[in-house]
């Protein structure tokens, strides 16, 4: 086994410890937009399409890495503007929760 | 410079993992959204200059981020509130999709006989990355109505689900260990597609949100192995860490409806339908109707309210209105809350999103278990567009399909009211005997409509 490979391997079960631990706390009223956080997160996928498309040097490799970024792009750029829109719900009612609570402080 | 392409990488990482934390809690989510974008706008920024243009794909690179900069961003403003579930569901296959597609370019370059350490995680990405697309594809049209949204069985089923899967392992063995037949890459990702459709077929539209969070974390998993062929950091870091949150999440959302993922995902829903549907036994059961008159009396001279808001008040846009009756009552001294199941709507946490957007204050918003003792002392409950998630089958018939899903206990009030659009069952494609309890009255129609006549009925009250 290479070195490179070993190291792959290690940060891969690294961060599938982190993966689990980070997020075991979550409410159930966050499912959904946790869920849309880290949809937006495996868009990271665009990095790789961007490397194949932008060497594309057969009618293959044009056509199959147009669609990579495609396809990559919409899930990044669509992934974080409909979490952002699913949170931007929230911003209300923890508005709404400091009103109550300052009312109750007097 | 290949140092500091890595350190970016690393920084990018580390935004992922500061962004999921905060987005596992309400108050910092909104800004874990904004991390997790930072570090992927540095990891495609440490990309770019590393890229070798060709002359064609100099042209692909720039079209093809334009268009999907456009697509995701049109798409993702546009969508109605209602319909995000399955708008995710689509952004999910698009990266699914991208990592198949990734994976099969970077096979293609090392022509007819590939590395194994190179081919294996390449066509692991290829098979995971399409499962992933077509599944996804399926939970969209389900949530869209596109398709039924009952499951789809036909005898065998499991047979020919098994059967697609062992052709995709022997396939693989042969392509790997004998020889690299020519695009032999792309029929593998034909085979896969086809075994994504299979896979989600059979589930019911109710469980698409548990579907699409498990395919949401195969996505994570292609995207890691695809960052095995490329060797790059930046994938599998990020790719593992959606795999493994997103395979958590997927667990909690099944413990949330009260069930077993291989409940969920392996046809137990669509087999014992069958016998639920038929031991159900509903010919000629009648159901009680009022007018909207003596409904209003009923609530404008209660003590304690309760409303259970569904999918269907969404679809009929009928928060504004539902949250105008609940500020008449409170007026009139009655007390109103509103009683929120952990999957009311489509997805945990839909309603609540839905509801906050027509401003209805926080602290009436109960969550299941601190509600549910509360049932037996209220006068009325106030079902609005909701089915499933009060159905008493799930406490009381081991034989439905839906048993053991915890369920608000709206049949212990003195008075159940349901706006309803018809008969018709819930989501879940399953009667509802409370609909046709002594205690309950129907009021047929769209949610909105109803909600305005009640409004006006108990003004005059």
């Amino acid at each position: 086994m290479t070195n490179e490979l070993l190291n792959e391997l290690t940060f891969f079960v690294l961060a599938v410890f982190v993966g689990i631990e980070v997020i075991s706390k979550v409410p159930t009223m966050l499912h959904t937009p946790l869920m849309s956080g880290t949809n937006a997160i495996h868009g990271i996928i665009l990095v790789g399409a961007l490397f194949i498309a932008a060497g594309a040097n057969s009618p293959v490799t044009v056509i199959l890495g147009f669609l990579a970024v495609v396809l990559a792009t919409t899930n990044v750029v669509g992934g974080f503007v409909v979490t952002d829109r699913m949170l931007e719900m929230f911003k209300g009612r923890q508005a709404a929760a400091k009103t109550a609570e300052t009312a109750n402080i007097k | 410079m290949t140092t500091l392409y890595a350190l970016a990488y690393l920084l990018a990482a580390i935004l992922f993992i500061l962004g999921l934390r905060q987005l596992s809690s309400p108050r910092t989510a909104r800004n874990g959204n904004y991390t997790a974008a930072a570090g992927m706008v540095i990891a495609l920024g440490a990309t770019v200059p590393q890229l070798h243009f060709t002359g064609a794909g100099a042209v692909i690179v720039l079209v093809g981020v334009l268009v999907g900069a456009s697509v995701g961003t049109i798409g993702a403003r546009q969508v109605k509130m209602t319909a995000i579930p399955q708008m995710v569901a689509l952004f999910n296959g698009a990266g699914g999709g991208a990592a198949a597609l990734v994976a099969v370019s970077e096979l293609l370059t090392f022509g007819s006989h590939p590395p194994i350490n190179e081919a294996l995680p390449s066509v692991f990405s290829i098979v995971i990355g399409s499962v992933s697309f077509a599944g996804s594809l399926v939970a969209f049209a389900k949530l869209q109505e596109l398709m039924t949204g009952t499951p789809i069985t036909y005898p065998g089923q499991q047979l020919v689900n098994g059967l697609i899967a062992a052709a995709i392992i022997g396939f693989v063995i042969a392509v790997l260990a004998i020889a690299s037949i020519p695009f032999s890459f792309l029929s593998l990702m034909v085979l896969a597609l086809i075994l994504g459709v299979a896979f989600v077929l059979p589930i019911g539209g109710a469980d698409m949100p548990v579907v699409i969070s498990l395919l949401n974390a195969f996505t994570g998993l292609a995207v890691a192995a695809s960052g095995f062929t490329l060797n790059n950091f930046a994938l599998i870091v990020a790719g593992t860490l959606v795999g493994a949150s997103g395979s958590l999440l997927t667990k909690l959302m099944s413990d949330a409806m009260g069930r077993s993922l291989r409940n969920v995902l392996f046809g137990a829903f669509g087999q014992v339908r069958t016998t639920a549907g038929a031991a159900a036994g509903k010919e000629g059961r009648s159901v009680r109707t009022s007018s909207i008159e003596d409904l209003a009396t009923l609530l404008a001279y209660s003590r304690r309210v309760i409303i259970v808001p569904g999918y269907g008040l969404a679809v009929a846009q009928a928060q504004h209105a539902v949250r105008e009756l609940a500020d008449l009552l409170e007026k009139k001294g009655v007390e109103v809350d509103y009683a929120i199941h952990p999957v009311a709507g489509r997805m945990p946490g839909h309603m609540n999103v839905l509801l906050a957007e027509a401003n209805v204050p926080y602290e009436q918003l109960k969550e299941m278990d601190e509600i549910n003792d509360e049932f037996k002392d209220a006068d009325v409950v106030l079902v609005v567009g909701a089915n499933d998630v009060v159905n008493p089958a799930a406490r009381t018939s081991p034989g439905s399909p839906i048993f053991g899903m915890p369920i608000l206990n709206a049949d212990e009030a003195k008075n159940i009211v349901f706006l309803k659009r018809s008969m018709r069952p819930g989501f879940a494609g399953i009667d509802n005997d409370l609909l046709y309890d002594p205690k309950t009255i129907m009021l047929f129609g769209d949610a909105k409509d109803s909600l305005t006549k009640l409004v006006n009925a108990v003004k005059a009250a």
